[in-house]
Order: C-alpha cells, then structure tokens, then sequence
C-alpha cells in the first residue's frame, strides 16, 4: 500500500508541476472567463436594449400642466411597483390636426409608441393597438386617476414577518439544488477532455514503460486523477474568487440571492467541495480508464463526443431528482455511483440530515478505489498487453 | 557501498531467475518456455535477432507485463515491483518528458525508484557533470540532442544505485564515443555491485562485455552461459598454406575444408592439434603458414542460432 501511495505521490506530484507551472495553465485558468465576461457583457447590453424597447412608451398629447401631473403619477406608480414594469411617458404638445398628429405618432419608431393618451384630465382619449383590460391601459387608468386626484401621503401599514409557507420553501431550495448540480456539472464537464487525454503524454513520449517498471500501474492512475483534481481545484479557487470579487464589485448579489440551503450553506459550500472531488474523481476515473486505451489527440477527439453526451444524459438522471429528494427516482440516481455526487448535493439543499451524506461517501469512495482498479487491470491488459485475455465470450453470455 | 555489501551478501544467488516463461499474444507465442539465471555482480547479454523475444522476455522480468505461464524471482522477490526500488530500466523505446529540465528528469526517475527528491537533483548535478552534461541540466529535454538525451535517460536509470541494472537495447542510436561511455559505465557499475542485463543484437558488444549470455530465437534461450562456453561449441579454425599441393597429407585435412585465396580453413580435427601436426609434416605438407584460431562469439552464435539468426544479427555493426 506504501509504495502504492509513494508512487502516486511522484506521479502526482510531477503531473500537477506540469500542468500548473505550464503557461497553457494560464489560458485554462481564463477561459471560463471569457463565457463570463461575454456574457456579463452582452448581457448587459441585451438588458439595456431590453429595457429602452420593452418599456413601453405613451405619447401623451396634452398641456404640460396636465403632463407634469400626469408624469408626478407615473413616478409615484414607478416607485411602487419598479420602474420597468411602468410605462414612459412622452409629452408632445397638440398640433392643430389632432387625427394627424395621432397617426403620426403612432407610425413613430422613435421612440415606438404603443399608444396615444389626448384630451384632458377629466375627459382623456387613448388610442393605439391597446385593449381596454390590457395591464397597460390599467397602468394608464391609474396613472390618469393619481394625477386627477389631489396627492396624498401613502398610508402607514403595519407588517409582521411570518416563517415561509412549506410549499414556497420547498421551491425556493430545489432551486438552490438545481443551481449547485448545475454548477458541479458544469465543472465537471470542463475537465472532462483534459482526463481523457491525461496518459497521451506518456503513451507518445514512451515514458510509460519506465513508469510501469516503477511503480504499480494503480500508481500512475492514482497520481495522474489526484494530480488533475489538484490542478481542477487551483483553478476553481482562482475562478471562485474571481467570481466573488465580481460579484461584490457588482453588487448584483449573486450567490446571496439564492435561498439558503436546508444545512446551511457554510456547510453546503463544504459538502459542494467534497462533492466536487467525489464527482471529478468518479468520472475521472471512467474517463482516464476509455482515455488510456487512445494513442493520438484525435482518437481523444473521437471520444470526446460519446462522452460529453453521456455526462449529459447522467446529469439529466439526478436532476430529476431535484425538488423531490426522497423519491424513488432520487434514490435510484444517489445509488447510482456516477449521477449519486450531484443528487446528493442537491439533497443537501434540500434535507437537513447529514447521516446520508456520509452513506453517500462510503459508497462513493468505493466506487472510486473500484474504477480504478480495474481501469489500471484494463490498462495492463489492453496497453501493455499483460495479464489474462478479456473474455468477451463471458459478457455475450451474460448479454 | 551499501550495493557491494548487498552484491558480496547475495553472491551465490541469482540476480534473475526464471523458469519456463511463456508469454502469448493472441495466438502468437512470443517468449515459448524460457528458463534462465542471472548471475549476481555479472555482465549477461541476451543475443538474438530483432523479434527473437528479448524485449518481452525483459518485461515480464521487469513485471511491466505478467507471463502467460511461469514464475521469475528478481533480486529474491517473487513479483518484480517489490524490487523496483533496486533495479534501473533502459527501454528499448526511449522516452522523457519533453519540457522538463535534464536534472529534474533524472531526479524524477530517480523518485520513482524511491529516491528523495532534493536527493535526486544533487545525485543529477553530480552525474550530469561527469559526464560533460553539466551545462544542459537546466535546459528542457526537447532542447537535447538524441544521444544527450539517451544519456540523461541512461543516468536517471542509475541514479538510485541499482542493484540491477537492465538495459534493452542501450547501444542503438548512439556513436561510438557514446558507446565506449556507455561500455564504461557498464563495466563500472559492475565494479561497484551491480548485476547488469542488456539485449543487443551486436555480437561484438556482448563479447566485449559479457561474462555470461543468453542466445534467444523464436521466443527460446537456445543457449544459455558463459561466453567461453559459447565459443567451447566449436572446434578451433585451422588457417593452413602448403609448399605442395597435393600429397598424402591432403587425407589429413577434413573434408570439408575450403579455400580461401591459397589457404586452406577447416575445424581443427577430433584428437587435436599434436597428431594434425604430424600427419601433416610426415605426409609432406611443407607447411608454409599454419594457425589455429579461437572462434569468435559469432561463429558461436551461428552454430547455435543458425546462419538466419546471425544473418539478422550482422545487419548492424557496432560503430
């Protein structure tokens, strides 16, 4: 066990040098950025697009005594209910051809105007593609009503605070679960190519024959796995925290906006972690198993793809479970050894209970120490083309 | 040190024994039956052709690949990665790290075999300079020249002081300066302790070097033990020119005697040299030039091998 351990130290060691002090490490440890910042940035745009064309816009044609009530009312609705959510008022002053004037209006892009508010106060007309019990003439009514009225100071109201119904709770959490399965999967995916393509260096550069004499071939798995998980959590770490500082940079709330998790979420952050190695371990161990039976960057390539799809259809698996974590169905995908990681991350968002979580690593772990070992027996085997044949007849019977 | 005290301990012992090794591919049998020892603190090169078996032979005694059938015990241990701290392996294929630095190559290889790794960097810095490489520690392999990079590799094999050495192959590619080095570093590593094991397909390597060998063809040792064993197979090679042409003494040279330019070469004849001699004087020979040669590990190796085998063999001469 020893040397087991003592090889895949070196191993680990030696590839996680590699990989971290490597500039290509650098452009790993930005690329998740880039979607961000793409994102952050579009985004924004979009937002703002969205806003200046999805606010809609009434032409109000009137004096600019009635505008500026009617305007002091559509600031007092705004401040109510958010300003988005109300519509903009353009003031424009009647022309002498008042059927023209409305036409014209109406036809304008700039800005787009969905409707045309004329008269006065206590006798207005509203024109345009808008039907009476539509949420924008009800804005307008309201509008009209505030400015007709003399204001007034709202009303005190006397609140008291309540626990959250079960039912809205329940919804809230399985959002937090569905958001952290989201995120180990995403994480997940993103080292699934460099796994498979973690024995390519030694297989092309004929070190793995040195290695083999060395040290178990375990070892070499071993270390290679640990190493790239070290790899994958210095990268998460600088990810995170650049996720964090611009989120507080932002002010935009972020994580905080979530519900908080059933364990809480000091708790639900370290369970994410374990989850994390749990899952990266599991898959890594399978893909680094399928990666070493490739010689070349493009059989790599070839088997990227199944792969991808097959991460896909098992996070499909233990996402189903979300929102209902003591179904059949959820159970079915925590037993499972390669969907149980994200199922119980999301269990942890939603179930208190922590004895689970341990069931849950046991069972993990062994799963881990199993791939393993007969992914090195199937490199042994089918690479260095050493031990006891395959016997496929066995699997056809058992098919 | 340590090495000489284990070497002297374990004299009497086989570095490597095998029994009756079988290893099959498919329906192909690469190594069919091998059964050998390894003297301890000895020189043994295993001789064939290319595809006789050597390289598979050195794996399963390595324990890289599992024999179909048989047993090998390495330096007293029954599974060979039990010893791996006590053995340095040369690939046939060789192979480094392209980016990393010559001494951390050395020191990485020196850990797998147990070596501390601060350890191993000063060990590299040591052997790096003694052998004019002192300069290139720091350079990234991909930097190296082929043969510099066949010596940082050869270094990081030894560099945890092996009791045993196995080199596969470890004069292909190099020139002949590097060859020498390397036949000195062999003969050197012996002198400290160590039991050396190489294959080559160069006759001449192994007969500058080896005190013991083994001849494989078709995945069987045809031959196993010393040197002057070897040779012992064959009756010495008689190089005689007469004054007469022909005469009674013509019956005292063998049938199958050919010429060769205006000398006659045949095997010395059964009852040896003394009553050649005479039949030879007394049948009026006029002996003008007579010597009777040692054979060679070649001629050996074709009487044991065969010409095909040795056909092969000659097709890369040593430089």
């Amino acid at each position: 066990m020893m040397s087991l351990l003592r090889g895949a130290y070196v191993i680990a060691r030696r590839d996680f040098a590699a990989t971290v002090l490597s500039k290509t490490f650098i452009f790993f440890l930005i690329g998740p950025l880039f979607p961000l910042l793409f994102g952050g940035v579009f985004g924004s745009i979009g937002a703002q697009v969205a806003t200046r064309t999805e606010q809609p816009v009434i032409a109000v044609v009137s004096s600019k005594a009635d505008f500026d009530r009617l305007h002091d009312a559509r600031d007092r609705l705004a401040d109510a209910i958010g300003d988005p959510g109300v519509v903009r008022l353009v003031h424009y002053a009647p022309e002498a051809d008042a059927a023209a004037q409305q036409k014209r209006l109406l036809a304008t892009n700039r800005p787009p105007i969905r409707a045309v508010l004329s008269g006065t106060l206590a006798n207005p007309h509203l024109a345009g593609s808008l039907p009476a019990e539509d949420p924008l003439a009800m804005q307008v009514r309201i509008i009209l009503q505030q400015a007709s009225a003399p204001p007034t100071a709202p009303p005190t109201i006397a609140t008291s605070t309540t626990e959250e119904s079960a039912g809205s709770l329940a919804k809230n959490r399985a959002m937090t679960a569905w958001f952290a399965a989201t995120l180990l999967f995403i994480l997940t995916i993103l080292l699934c190519g460099m796994v498979l393509s973690q024995l390519i260096e030694e297989k092309s550069n004929k070190i793995i024959e040195v290695v083999a004499a060395a040290v178990p071939i375990d070892s070499l798995f071993i270390g290679k796995l640990f190493a790239m998980l070290a790899s994958s959590v210095t990268g998460i770490v600088v990810w995170v925290s650049a996720g964090a500082l611009a989120i507080q940079l932002l002010k935009t709330g972020g994580l905080a906006t979530l519900p908080a998790p059933a364990v809480g979420w000091p708790l639900f952050l370290a369970l994410g972690i374990l989850y994390f190695a749990m899952n990266y371990l599991l898959l890594g161990a399978v893909f680094l198993t399928i990666g070493a039976q490739a010689s070349t960057v493009r059989e790599v390539q070839t088997l990227s793809m199944p792969i991808t799809f097959a991460q896909v259809l098992i996070f499909g698996f233990a996402t189903n479970a979300i929102g209902a974590p003591d179904s059949s169905a959820a159970l079915s995908a925590a037993v499972f050894p390669l969907s149980s990681p994200i199922v119980m991350l999301a269990r942890a968002a939603e179930r208190p209970e922590l004895w689970p979580h341990a069931i849950a690593f046991a069972w993990q772990a062994a799963w881990v120490a199993l791939i393993l070992h007969y992914g090195a027996k199937m490199f042994r085997k089918t690479v260095l083309k050493s031990g006891a044949r395959v016997k496929w007849r066995l699997f056809r019977r058992a098919g | 040190m340590l090495r000489q005290v284990f070497a002297n301990q374990a004299s009497d012992a086989a570095a490597v024994e095998a029994v009756n090794l079988v290893k099959d591919f498919g329906e192909t049998r690469a190594v069919d039956g091998i059964t050998l020892s390894v003297p301890t603190g000895s020189i043994y090169g295993i001789l064939g052709p290319n595809g006789a078996g050597k390289t598979t032979l050195l794996r399963i005694l390595l324990g890289i690949i599992d024999p179909s059938s048989g047993t090998r015990r390495v330096l007293g241990r029954e599974r060979p990665i039990d010893a791996a701290r006590e053995v340095g392996y040369l690939p046939e294929e060789r192979g480094l790290y392209p980016s990393m630095h010559a001494r951390e190559a050395i020191a990485f290889m020196g850990a797998l075999r147990g070596l501390q790794l601060a350890e191993g960097r000063r060990r590299a810095d040591e052997l790096l300079e003694r052998h004019g490489l002192a300069d290139w520690g720091k350079k990234p392999i991909r930097t190296l020249s082929k043969g510099m990079a066949q010596t940082v590799q050869l270094l990081g094999t030894i560099i945890h002081h092996p009791r045993l050495i196995v080199l596969d192959e470890p004069f292909a590619g190099l020139d002949a300066i590097n060859q020498a080095r390397l036949e000195e570093l062999i003969r050197r590593e012996t002198r400290a302790g160590a039991t050396v094991i190489f294959s080559t397909h160069v006759i001449a390597h192994a007969e500058r070097l080896c005190e013991h060998i083994a001849i494989v063809a078709k995945g069987r040792v045809v031959f196993d033990g010393t040197v002057d064993e070897a040779r012992g197979r064959l009756r010495p090679i008689v190089r005689l020119r007469t004054r007469a042409s022909d005469g009674p003494w013509r019956s005292a040279i063998p049938a199958e005697a050919r010429r060769e330019g205006d000398q006659w070469v045949f095997e010395l004849p059964e009852g040896g040299p003394e009553p050649f001699l005479k039949a030879l004087i007394d049948g009026g020979a006029g002996i003008e030039t007579l010597a009777i040669e040692r054979p060679g590990l070649h001629d050996a190796f074709v009487s044991i091998a065969g010409d095909s085998a040795a056909a092969e063999m000659g097709q890369e001469k040593p430089q």
